[in-house]
């Protein structure tokens, strides 16, 4: 490495002296390993909230601090604090869970939860609606069933992905294992999270240690994911790191290695922008644990400390170049990368309902709209699921999609299985093709940035331009939508073929244009504008689309090619 | 120096102490020392004040202040701010800068050069953390501004529809107080920097330009000396209603509002600790029902107090037409000769048991069980008594408010033989009290509730509305800038609900007016509690600053919450203070004695 410092520019990293860096470094420096006043916070009476600085420490053991935005200005003027509550998010590498842990967190749901769970897009639950004197409760009761939160949010490797396979391959198995073993690897070491939700006492004497992370941890957050061609469904290409399995006769035998994805952008800043991934070269699988840490230690020790809207991976790779990043990190590995094996993707949605997957087993693939389970009047999909959760054998997972499979079916249960899932309404039968391909994320009421519906308004958008596809004859088409509360881009709109992001209540950005498999950004064409805004420009869209389509050709494909997207620039940082 | 170094407490008047205070507070030296000169030539100056002549204004170095407030989301208004008043500052002008969000809007009145810096959110609406900076400048309690001048800055993005709309808001708002614009608004789109660059360059060009310049002392305005009101019980003052509304969030089991009125211009004065006396009028609907149960007829002619009226109106304004009293039972008895109600009434043994009959059986009940055929008005009416006024604590204190006073309402509603039935005064307020509207009040002075001397500690212990004289406490001994602890207990039902004025004690705790706060909440899932096992849990402490000269106030629910604090004090004494009951209960009532223990429940 010593070589390669002298070329490169340090006046931003963490070499820096502490008082030039941001705020959130020398907040995580002094927090004593993210303990901070934590503990104390949870005692206040007066307020439902904890101490802004703790809010920033609580993400890294998993949780926020939000408040119901839709009561905001009422209890404004009731002189009422807003009504703060907690989300909690489980750390589930993979995606995979239990029936029992998903018993345990369909109660702690009831319990403390305001009755639903939340999919996420990384594949994981996210409670919302918890008061902070459940917090404590809620976390001890993952504990039960071997579930935490520990690094589920903040600047850390966060929920490390993987394809959710139904086929539920042999190479599925080894890929989760690997998923498993990179992140208990890159785990955060502190014993603060023991202390302060398990109430166990402080180890006399013991110092805690960060060997990887060190007491700053990282810049921000890092993303790793784990994928199976053809099927991209985690969107590789948005992951800080991302792994693209290569199979051969005999199962697993390495990956590409794909780095600098990343979806968020901040309105009216140009330095800041949605990047792809770049496949930089291939690695045999027994070498996956040391490039994981040489690519992260690279971001580590060079990513942008000073400006925490710079500091992602994917901006240090363009600040310092993606040689001289490639460089380094093979100094790192000390050899260098194979070149990258070919690989095909197809798609990065689910493929839903029933299939067979060997031994007599199979397993089936759930439409949970936006992500959100809950038991509304005609849908109680929380109470489905436990049912389910109460007869099934094998395993649950969710998927990158916000969706959910029920694996590795024993033939005996599956009749069972079957009549639960009618009785529920929870078989994803008659969907519109863009239905299947949707996902949301959480906006408001609960999301902090949120400057505009996504999840609460995805059924109805999707509703107006289900019409607008059936005119034109195509609603059996997959397209994949995707709308986010604000542009940081949760619901990864950015890849979409047809995206929103909100910008104030009812209005929105409109994108169109990114790749079916997730492989091209989409371009903005249109600012700040209203639903009947973007109808209209979907509505042209889709009918030039039935009329000059060429065969099999997908919308993001023709928008691209017909003269659709011209005067849209492409983003900074997309792929050529 | 403040004015207590200069005099003994008890020469000059509250009101003469905040006046004196202001005034040391805003001179210079060389105007203090002219005023002591002044205050030394005894005969003539003393001689002058009494026949009102104020201080001369004579050429006096600038006293010209320039304030800078900004409101934003996203920091850059924030941002903006901070290098206006250091480009001020690098031009000799002193400047401050201060956050709508933290700012005290009625300090407006005593602003003199303003720069405002302020941007759009949500559909071209002002930012969140501005809105109740907003909500004051746009409201009907807006002071006018004619000694301002200011100048806005407002921040948008014109990819909105309603470009930079609240700095547009605020520029017109300001000139319609009278303000005078300095240098025209200027808006500023995503890119600000030199809009707003400029902006400042020219807006503090102005202001430096006026600074130096022969200014004069402000002279104080006329001290209000509590003028003995002309307002009282029978001649109660119309106050316009400001704000009435609910301050409990959803899901409470409660309905406590909060109600502001306007008594500018009324000669009413109050001080933290009185009460508001309400003329309250029974709700029609009731009226009619006892009216058709009495087989009346409204509009007979009725005179009451030698004034001829009818018998509606009678019931509604001069009546209690809800509580039976006992008089009302012994003459319905008489008059119909009802065995049940002839056992009740009469010779006092058996008090209890009518008493508890009257509660389950409003006037009404009864007219209902046993009606009367052939009665007439002034009959009927002989039984009833006045309608008495419901007095309220106020939660305001002048000095922070002037021209308002607030209360906090928890109305009584409840069931009684299958019916709703409200208290007159909440249903009237509740129901019937939109803002826009008037309410007769009087000032009840309440002499034996007031604030100890401003650097003494207190310690206030309320339940529900029992809060509502502490609001007042704080605000004043905010405004006097008193230097004594506080510490405060509260009880309610619901933490998330139902904590009265939340964020106004955070605040206090905050900035450290209110040194301490203990809540406890009685129906919280997780534990019930009241504020006597607060009190017990901090035992010692209380003891403590109980024996350091700390004054204790008690308000609230006479019924239950009152006897048991008083009974906790009594044994947080014995135990703290290793005293047997009974020099514990000496304890506490030479505490009373001394006034430091008050008590205002109800
Ligand atoms: C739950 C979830 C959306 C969903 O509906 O599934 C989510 C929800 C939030 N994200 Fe996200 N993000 C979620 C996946 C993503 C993704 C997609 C992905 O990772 O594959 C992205 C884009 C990829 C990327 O990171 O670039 C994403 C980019 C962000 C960003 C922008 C980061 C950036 O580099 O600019 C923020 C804001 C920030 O970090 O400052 C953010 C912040 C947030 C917060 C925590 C808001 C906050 O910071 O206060 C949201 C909580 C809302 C709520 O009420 O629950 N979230 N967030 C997803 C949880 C994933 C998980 O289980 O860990
Ligand atoms: C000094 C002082 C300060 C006060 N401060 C406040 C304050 O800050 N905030 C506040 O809200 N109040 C305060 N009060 C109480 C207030 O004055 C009124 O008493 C209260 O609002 C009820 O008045 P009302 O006219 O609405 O009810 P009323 O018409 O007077 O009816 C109340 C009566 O209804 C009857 N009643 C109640 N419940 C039932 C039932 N279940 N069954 C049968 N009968 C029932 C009882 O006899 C009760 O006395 C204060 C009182 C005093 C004396
Ligand atoms: C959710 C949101 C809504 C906005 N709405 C408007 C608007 O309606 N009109 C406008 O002129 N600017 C609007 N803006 C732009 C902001 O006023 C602009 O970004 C400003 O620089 C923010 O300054 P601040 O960070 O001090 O709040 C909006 C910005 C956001 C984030
Ligand atoms: S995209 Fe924006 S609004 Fe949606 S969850 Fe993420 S941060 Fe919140």
């Amino acid at each position: 490495m010593a070589e390669t410092d002298t070329l490169v520019d340090r006046s931003k990293d963490l070499s820096q002296p502490l008082d030039r860096l941001s705020a959130d470094e020398r907040l995580k420096l002094a927090s004593n390993y993210l303990r901070g006043t934590i503990a104390t916070g949870l005692l206040d009476r007066i307020t439902g909230a904890v101490p802004a600085d703790d809010t920033r420490l609580m993400k890294i053991h998993g949780m926020y601090q939000q408040d119901d935005r839709d009561l905001r200005d009422e209890r404004r003027r009731q002189k009422l604090e807003p009504a703060y509550r907690f989300m909690i998010r489980v750390r589930l590498p993979g995606g995979v869970c239990t029936p029992g842990q998903w018993l345990k967190l369909d109660a702690l749901a009831r319990a403390h939860g305001g009755g639903t769970l939340r999919l996420t897009t990384r594949q994981t639950f996210q409670f919302h609606w918890v008061l902070k004197e459940d917090v404590r409760a809620a976390i001890q009761g993952l504990h039960e069933v071997l579930l935490d939160t520990i690094a589920a949010c903040g600047d850390v490797s966060r929920n490390v992905m993987c394809a959710a396979d139904p086929e539920d391959s042999a190479l599925h198995a080894e890929l989760f294992a690997a998923a498993q073993e990179v992140s208990a690897r890159y785990l955060p070491q502190t014993r603060a999270y023991h202390e302060i939700w398990y109430g166990e006492e402080k180890v006399a004497g013991s110092v805690d240690e960060e060997p990887f992370y060190g007491a700053t941890y990282l810049p921000r957050k890092f993303k790793i994911g784990f994928v199976a061609p053809p099927s991209n469904d985690i969107d590789v290409y948005t992951q800080d790191l991302g792994f693209i399995a290569i199979g051969g006769p005999d199962g697993l035998e390495g990956f590409n290695v794909a780095i600098g994805g990343g979806m968020g952008r901040t309105d009216n800043e140009p330095a800041t922008y949605p990047r792809l991934a770049e496949v930089i070269g291939y690695i045999p699988k027994d070498r996956l644990v040391a490039t994981t840490g040489a690519v992260m230690s690279v971001q580590r020790d060079y990513g942008n400390r000073l400006e925490r809207n710079r500091a992602r991976f994917k901006y240090t790779i363009d600040d310092k170049g993606l040689d001289w990043i490639k460089a380094e990190i093979e100094a790192r590995l000390g050899a260098p990368f194979e070149p990258a094996r070919p690989f095909r993707f197809d798609s990065n949605g689910d493929r839903f309902g029933w299939r067979e997957t060997g031994s007599g087993r199979s397993s089936c693939t759930l439409f949970v709209e936006s992500g959100r389970l809950s038991n509304r009047p005609g849908r109680a999909v929380l109470d489905g699921m436990r049912a389910i959760a109460q007869v099934h054998r094998g395993s649950i997972r969710v998927t990158p999609n916000q969706n959910l499979v029920v694996a590795g079916v024993e033939p005996g249960d599956r009749p069972a299985i079957e009549a639960l899932l009618a009785e529920h309404g929870l078989a994803a039968d008659g969907l519109s093709g863009i239905r299947r391909n949707s996902i949301a994320c959480v906006a408001l009421p609960t999301c902090g940035l949120a400057m505009a519906e996504a999840e609460r308004y995805l059924p109805d958008i999707l509703g107006r331009i289900e019409a607008l596809l059936a005119a034109h004859d195509l609603i059996d088409e997959d397209i994949t939508f995707r709308i986010s509360g604000c542009p940081n881009g949760c619901s990864r709109p950015y890849v979409a073929e047809i995206a929103l992001t909100g910008r104030a209540p009812g209005k929105y950005n409109l994108y169109l244009g990114g790749g079916f498999h997730g492989e091209r950004l989409a371009r903005m064409v249109r600012e700040n504008v209203g639903e009947s805004e973007i109808l209209a420009l979907l509505e042209e869209l889709l009918g030039r689309f039935a009329r000059e389509r060429r065969p099999a050709e997908r919308l993001g494909d023709f928008a691209e090619r017909s003269q659709f997207l011209s005067g849209a620039d492409p983003h900074p940082g997309s792929q050529p | 120096m403040t004015a207590r170094a200069l005099f003994p407490v008890d020469t000059l008047s509250l009101e003469q102490r905040r006046l004196l205070e202001a005034l040391t507070g805003s001179v210079t030296p060389e105007q203090a020392r002219w005023i002591s000169g002044y205050f030394a030539g005894l005969e003539a100056g003393i001689a002058r004040l009494a026949d009102g002549g104020a201080l001369p204004s004579g050429p006096l170095p600038s006293t010209r202040t320039l304030t800078i407030l900004h409101g934003g989301e996203t920091g850059n208004c924030a941002a903006l701010a901070l290098s206006v008043a250091a480009a001020a500052s690098a031009q000799g002008v002193s400047a401050e800068a201060f956050d709508m969000a933290g700012y005290k809007p009625r300090r407006l009145k005593e602003e003199q050069d303003l720069l405002v810096i302020v941007s759009t959110h949500g559909e071209g609406d002002p930012p969140q953390p501005a809105l109740d900076f907003f909500e004051y400048v746009e409201g009907a309690k807006a002071p006018k501004l004619p000694e301002l001048r200011y100048s806005v800055l407002a921040l948008g993005d014109s990819s909105y529809e309603h470009y930079c709309e609240a700095g547009k808001r605020l520029d017109r708002r300001l000139e319609a107080l009278g303000a005078t614009r300095l240098a025209p608004r200027a808006d500023c789109d995503v890119d600000f920097d030199e809009t707003a660059a400029q902006w400042s360059a020219e807006a503090l060009a102005l202001i430096a330009a006026q600074a130096g310049a022969g200014r004069e002392v402000p002279a104080p305005a006329d001290p209000a000396f509590p003028a003995a009101t002309a307002h009282d019980k029978r001649n109660p003052f119309e106050a316009r209603i400001l704000e009435n509304i609910p301050i409990v969030g959803r899901d409470s089991t409660k309905e406590t509002r909060h109600i502001e009125l306007d008594i500018a211009d009324s000669g009413l004065v109050y001080e933290p600790g009185d009460a508001l006396g309400v003329i309250a009028r029974n709700d029609p609907a009731l009226v009619a029902a006892l009216i058709e149960a009495s087989g009346l007829s409204g509009d007979s002619p009725l005179s009451v107090k030698g004034e001829s009226t009818t018998l509606a109106q009678a019931l509604e304004s001069h009546f209690e037409i809800a509580l039976t009293p006992p008089r009302f039972l012994d003459h319905w008895a008489g008059l119909t000769g009802a065995a049940p109600l002839l056992r009740l009434s009469g010779d006092d043994d058996g008090k209890a048991e009518r008493l508890a009959w009257l509660r389950g059986h409003h006037i009404i009940d009864i007219v209902r069980r046993f009606p009367l055929p052939g009665l007439d008005a002034e009959t009927f009416v002989a039984g009833l008594r006045p309608l008495q006024p419901r007095l309220y604590s106020l939660s305001s204190s002048l000095s922070a408010m002037p021209d308002e006073a607030h209360i906090t309402l928890a109305p009584v509603r409840y069931q009684l033989h299958g019916e709703a039935r409200h208290g007159v005064a909440s249903a009237h307020l509740a129901d019937r009290g939109q803002a826009g509207g008037t309410l007769p009040v009087y000032v009840q002075p309440n002499e034996q509730f007031r604030l100890p001397e401003d650097d003494k500690a207190m310690i206030m212990i309320g339940a529900g509305t029992g809060i509502a004289p502490y609001r007042a406490f704080l605000q004043e001994r905010e405004a006097r800038g008193s230097t004594g602890r506080s510490w405060l207990f509260f009880g309610e039902r619901n933490f998330r609900s139902d904590f009265l004025y939340q964020t106004e004690w955070q605040a206090w705790l905050k900035d450290g007016l209110l040194g301490r706060m203990d809540v406890a909440f009685s129906r919280d899932r997780g534990g019930r509690a009241y504020v006597q096992d607060r009190m017990i849990e901090r035992s010692a402490d209380l003891f403590a600053w109980l024996e350091e000269g700390a004054t204790l106030y008690l308000c609230g629910d006479a019924a239950r919450m009152a006897p048991d604090v008083h009974e906790t004090l009594i044994s947080i004494v014995a135990s703290e203070g290793g005293l047997e009951r009974q020099g514990a209960e000496g304890y506490v009532r030479e505490l009373q004695r001394s006034r430091r223990y008050q008590r205002d429940v109800y």
